[in-house]
Parts: C-alpha cells; structure tokens; sequence
C-alpha cells in the first residue's frame, strides 16, 4: 500500500475534491464545478460518487456500499472491493457501523447519525436541465433563484397523469434557496434529506459536480398547494420481514404472475429478520448472505 | 370649434428631383358649434388637403390649426390621437379595417375605445346600421367584402357613432341610393342640431344645399402653379 | 389614458458591432396606451433597438427609463439583473417572430401560459390551470388543446399561444417583433385583430417592429422610421405614412405594392 496514494487518487486531485466539497458544505445545494479524474469504470457506474468516497476516506473508516439498497449487487460489490483494495479500509453491510456509505438511488431505512456521510453518486446533477437545455441560463437561473421552471414540471406531470408522476429524482428546494436534484432517489425517501444528521454529499462524475447538504440542512419537496408531496411506496408489506413501512421492490418469481414484495434495503430487512419479524413468506428462506 | 388661421403646405418629392409643390398658402377659416360649413373649389383646389391637415395626417408647413382648442401644428401624436378619440370625427370616402372583423365590431369600435362597455357599444352600433338598411345578415362579415355602397355606409355609420363635437366629412353621400342618402342627411342634420361643428365636402349640389350653413370656396388659399 | 409620466422614456441610445453601428441617439417618450411601430428594412437597427430597450442587448450608451410600479421612473439599464429580469417577466412582455424562440415547445400550451404565474409565485394547480384556460380562451385557442404541446400547433395558434404566455400576468408594456412575419395573410388578419382588442382592453403600451406598412397602419398609433441605425422621421402613423417628410420614408411608402 505505500506505494500508491491512499485511496486511488493523488493527493492533488483529493485535495481539489476537498475544496470542492468544502465549498458544497458552505454553500448547501449549490453544484460546484470540480475537475472529475478518469476513474477505472464506465461513466453511470458511479464515477462521481467514488471520488468524493476517495476524497473523504480516512484509514480508520468503514465503508458500506448500496446499489438500490442492497450491498449485494454488482455496482456495489465492485466498490466496495475497488477501496478494500486501493485504500485497505474496513467495510461493513451494517448501516449503524458504517462511517462512509456511499449509495447508488436509496437512502438507508435506519436513521443516519452524526458523524456519517452519505455519498451519493448522481448521473444528471442539473434540476432543471431537460427544461432548460443550456447551461449558462440554468446558472443563471439558479443565481437569480428563478425556479418557475421547475414548477411547469411539476404542472405538467398533474396536467398528464393527474398527479404529480415524478417518483424519483424529486425536485427539493435546500434550505430555501436552491432547487436541487436529490439524485434519481424515490420521491418516498425525500423525507429523509430533512435534517438528516449525517453529512450528505452528492458527486456527478461525468457532469463534474458535487453539491452537498450539511447536517440538519432543511430540505422541502417542491409541490403545488393543492397537490401536495406525498412519499409514496408500494401498499404492501415486506413479504420476508414483514415491515410495512420500509421501501420495496417488486420480485417476479414465476412465469403465472407470482410476485413478492420485499424490502429494498437489505441491511434493514436482514436486521429486522435477525430479530424475529417475519412477513408473508416468513422469515427463512431469504436468509441474509 | 374648427379655427384654420394662415396655414400653408407644400409637398416636397424627393424622390423626383427634389421638387417642391406649393399647394396652398394663408388658409382661413372657422367653424363653429352648429354650424356646416362645405368646402368649394375645383378639384385639386386643395380642399382634401384642408381636410386631412385639420385630421392631422397631413403635416402644417405654416400657420395654426386649432380643434377644440388644441394646436395641431406641431402636435405631440398622443395629443392628436386623445383629440380623435373623444372629439374629432371622421368619415373619410375610404374604408380601412382589419380583414375579417365583422361590420358591427367596425362600427363599435370607436365605442370601445372611448371604454364603453361592449354590449351597449354592439347595440348602439346595431341600431345605426340598422337605420342605415344595412341587413342583419352582413353585420357579422367582415365589410372588405361588402359592395362599394355598403362599406360607405358602414363608414358612415363608425363616423356617427359616438357624438363628436367635431365632425369632417368627406363625401358623405357619394355611391348611395336616394333612400340612403336621406338617412345620411338627416344624420347630418341630427348632429348639427346637438351642437356639433361640421366641415365637410359634398360634390352633391343638392346635399351641400340642404345640411351646409356655409360655404368656403378653397380657391383663394390655392398657390398658382 | 395619460399618466403623470411617460411609461418608458429613451434618451441617447446607442449599440454598436464594433465599428458597426447598430442604432445611435436613439430618444422618443412612449405613453401608457401608446402602441408604437418601428419600421425600416433588414439592417436598419430596428431589431437592434428593440433588443436593446428589451434587455436582451447591452446598449453602449443611453437612458432607458421605465415607468416601475412600485418606485416610479427608474433606469432599467441601472438595474441589477434580478430586479431587470423579474420586469421582464411581469410588466414586461416580449412576442419574437418566431414562436420557437418565444415558447417551450416541449411544454403543453397550458403549461406554457402558466410558466409566468408559476415563475411569480403561484402555488395551486387549479388556480393556474384556470386562468390558462381563461388565456386559451382569450387568444381563441380551443380549452381542449390545453394539454397539447406547440409543436402540434399551426403557426398561427403558436403565435397566440406566445402572446397568451406573455400576457398572462398583466403586463403593461409589450414588445413585439415583427408579430405576423411568417404568418398566411388571413392568419395574420386574425392575429391583428387579436392584438389590437388586446391593447385596447388591457390598455397596453407597446412598441412594435415590422417591415409590413399595412400592419402599422392597423396597429400603431405613432410611427418611427429608421436607416442606417438612425432615426429618420417618427410622427403620428397616418401622418408618417400619407405625408412623409424625408426622403427615404417617401421612398419606403412608394414602394408598398397596394393590395
């Protein structure tokens, strides 16, 4: 290991990265253009949310990895192995053990701490960009907090489906100043953003961006007086633990139409099941890896 | 109400050489509250010409043009145009309007502009087409379709819409049968008895005879050429 | 009609390209309820003056001042950018020629009547999707076609859509560029109609470029005529039009073919 820089980057390209950052923190929801390093994987695998990872790690950190809430996925196993190998760190499945997470569409299920980051990786940092295709106006409408834009998407989608049909990617305005992409999250997890106690950053590789939301960062979702944000999920309850308040995904599991619903967030499900909860399909056969 | 006092205007053609036209000089002449006056002269005496620099389409070279008081020499646009609305009026032997607004909005809209509310301009305006045996049938089309006559007449009634105090008209009568032309008249001779001054051009000996109080022959303001 | 000052007051406006002159000692006074064309042909600088008094332009020198609601006459030039381009959005209204570059031809006609409403501050779908439909309504576009997206859209209807979009909060002082270029004859008789009740009933200034002497005749009350980014005769419309004084607007008049 001391032949290479800690954690795949130089120490001038984390320095950058940390400034970036930096600047994030003090400036909540504002996109800070930082100088993005080739990284050993396609753009769209995260590029952006290993660097911050990369900038932030410390020898003494334990990292978690989450693809859609699971640690178990390619994206996530291929990270998490990426800074076991580079950076020799800890890592962790465990939420609560975690002092790095970095997360790929979902927000853990148990509530973050002080003293956590969570590192998101964001394909298309720019709220407004497939209203407004130039950049030097959605700059400066950010400048001027001109955000009526914004709202037409929301009208179009009430306009469209009746409702508004945005369910990841959600619009949230931080701290009442800027209009910020939450990263392609469900709209179910936008509650958490909210003074949430754990530091959270946000890196877009290919679109060179961080932006962050320092703790306790007040976070509301964009919405119209009469149709207010809901944090909508599925009406079932997870079909291995039995949690009906958890985020779930749809497993099909025959070619008759069988289904399960289980919860997104491994961690959460395991953990619940450990303690005894069980759902419809009982507690055994989805075991924890 | 009408006061032309020394006007001159000359027509300078740029485009063919420069040369200057001068077709008129020490124009004057009033026009009281009552009163008609008809304006005479061979044509291209210069009558028209009067008539459009007291409309204020024509610039004043010299002189002063004064209508209900206001200067028209050298007048600001908004002037002439607040003068227009509320108190000149004009019923010109030309018909322009936009394609496609149906004859009674034509004729309502002098109305609306004053802010008159829609409903009782449409009637108003209705009840003058009506009196001009403009039928029913065409109020709703627009007149750029309409025969020679009827657009007159429907340029006649936009001219007595609203009661100006001041009124130019320039050849009131001319394309109308002898039913129509009576209506014309006795609209003359309405606004005449409420008061209005009037200066008009009537070619209609018969015409100029009944509604004129006064004639102006126009040949004196003329320049020889 | 008249209020205690001019609506927008221009004094010794210049914009050069280099050593190219765009328009220079540009100065007139517009009244509120005062609609005023700009004619002259390609080149001339009558676009130049509207992007200039538009903000879209940076003058290099002059006075544009506008009669703002809250503080009287103020130099929109002097501005801050947010406060200039939150005018542009509520007392300000600009029609471009070309309905793309005026609309959100990706957002449904409800949506981009709404933008406005929206971009000011209206919170509540219902409320706004009503007074779009109302707008839809004023500028005679079916209340069926709110959700349909411009694109879908005659260039006739894409031009009232552009100006119900920029009409919807109120404005009081339009800027247009050259409205009807493009459009069918009948279209274009419609679309005047249209604008002139419009003016009327909203008591609107605006200030109008063409090159079309028909449509200023019909539309604008006072008329200046430029070449070579100057200003070579400004008046009264009919009177510019039927009594021109310089040599180039007698050429310009003679040279209209009468339908």
């Amino acid at each position: 290991m001391k032949d290479y820089n800690f954690a795949y980057l130089d120490e001038a390209t984390k320095r950058m990265i940390r400034r970036a950052i930096l600047k994030a923190v003090a400036v909540p929801g504002y996109q800070v253009p930082f100088a993005s390093r080739e990284m050993p994987m396609p753009y769209g695998w995260g590029t952006g949310g290993v660097q911050v990872t990369a900038a932030c790690l410390t020898p003494e950190d334990r990292l978690k990895v989450i693809d859609q809430g699971a640690d178990d996925t390619t994206n996530a196993v291929s990270i998490r192995k990426f800074f076991q190998r580079t950076a020799g760190i800890d890592v962790t499945e465990r939420t609560h053990e975690a002092t790095i997470i970095q997360t790929r569409h979902r927000i853990p299920e148990a509530p973050l701490t002080e003293g956590q980051i969570l590192v998101y990786q964001v394909p298309i940092p720019e709220p407004l960009r497939f209203l407004e295709p130039r950049e030097t106006e959605t700059r400066r409408m950010h400048a001027l907090e001109e955000y009526g834009l914004m709202h037409v998407k929301l009208y179009e989608d009430i306009a469209r489906n009746g409702e508004i049909a945005t369910a990841y990617a959600y619009p949230v305005k931080v701290q009442g100043r800027y209009v910020m992409d939450p990263s392609p999250i469900p709209k179910f997890d936008n509650p958490k953003l909210s003074d949430c106690a754990a530091l959270q950053l946000f890196g877009a590789g290919r679109e060179q961006r961080i932006y962050a939301l320092p703790p306790h960062t007040q976070v509301v979702s964009l919405d119209f007086d009469d149709h207010p944000f809901v944090a909508a999920k599925a009406p079932h309850a997870c079909d291995l633990c039995g949690d009906a308040a958890s985020y779930l995904d749809e497993v099909i599991t025959d070619d008759a139409g069988g289904r399960m619903f289980v919860c997104s967030d491994t961690d959460h499900c395991a953990t619940r099941r450990a303690s005894g909860h069980a759902g419809r399909l009982g507690g055994s056969e989805g075991a924890a890896a | 109400m009408i006061v032309v006092r020394d006007v001159a205007k000359r027509f300078t053609l740029h485009n063919q050489g420069g040369a200057v036209l001068e077709v008129m000089a020490g124009a004057s002449l009033r026009v009281g509250p009552g009163e008609c006056v008809g304006l005479v002269g061979a044509s291209g005496a210069g009558k028209s010409t009067l008539m459009r620099m007291i409309w204020g389409n024509y610039r004043i070279d010299a002189g002063s043009i004064r209508v209900a008081g206001v200067e028209l020499a050298g007048a600001e646009p908004r002037q002439v145009i607040a003068l227009r609305r509320a108190t000149l009026g004009h019923v010109s032997q030309f018909l322009r309007v936009v394609p496609r607004v149906p004859a009674l909005d034509v004729v309502a809209e002098p109305l609306l502009a004053l802010g008159i509310d829609e409903d009782s301009a449409r009637a108003q305006a209705a009840a003058l087409l009506s009196r001009l045996n403009i039928p029913e049938r065409l109020w709703p089309l627009s007149p750029t379709t309409f025969s020679g006559g009827e657009q007159q007449r429907v340029n006649i009634a936009r001219g007595f819409v609203h009661p100006w105090p001041v009124l130019l008209l320039d050849e009131p009568t001319a394309s109308l049968d002898a039913a129509n032309r009576e209506v014309v008249l006795s609209l003359i001779e309405e606004a005449r008895g409420r008061g209005a001054a009037i200066l008009g051009i009537f070619h209609d000996e018969g015409a100029r005879a009944r509604v004129c109080t006064r004639l102006v022959d126009v040949s004196g303001f003329a320049v020889a050429a | 009609m008249t209020g205690a000052h001019p609506l927008l007051s221009v004094r010794d406006l210049t914009r050069s390209y280099g050593t190219r002159r765009g328009c220079a000692d540009i100065a007139f006074d517009l009244w509120p309820g005062e609609v005023m064309g700009i004619v002259g042909e390609s080149g001339s600088g009558k676009s130049t003056l509207l992007g200039c008094l538009a903000g879209h332009l940076v003058p290099d020198a002059g006075r544009v001042v506008f009669d703002t609601r809250a503080e009287g006459p103020r130099d929109v030039l002097a501005m801050a950018e947010p406060e200039r381009r939150m005018l542009a959005r509520t007392d300000w209204a600009f029609v471009h020629q070309n309905p793309r570059d005026g609309l959100r031809m990706g957002v449904s006609a409800g949506g981009n009547v709404g933008e406005r409403l929206m971009a000011v501050g209206a919170r509540h779908y219902g409320q706004i999707r009503s007074q779009a439909l109302d707008w839809l309504g004023r500028v005679e576009i079916a209340a069926d076609r709110i959700d349909d997206k411009p694109r879908q859209f005659s260039g006739g209807m894409q031009q009232r859509l552009q100006i119900a979009r920029n009409l919807v909060t109120g404005p009081r002082l339009v800027f247009m560029d050259e409205p009807t270029g493009g459009l069918d004859v009948s279209v274009q008789a419609r679309l005047l109609d249209l604008l002139r009740g419009l003016v009327r009933q909203m008591g609107l200034s605006a200030v109008i470029v063409t090159h079309d002497l028909a449509v200023v005749r019909l539309l604008a009350d006072r008329l200046m005529v430029m070449k070579d980014g100057l200003v070579v005769e400004q008046g009264l419309t009919d009177q510019v039009l039927d009594d021109p004084q310089h040599p180039y607007t007698q050429l310009l008049v003679s040279s209209v073919l009468q339908a």
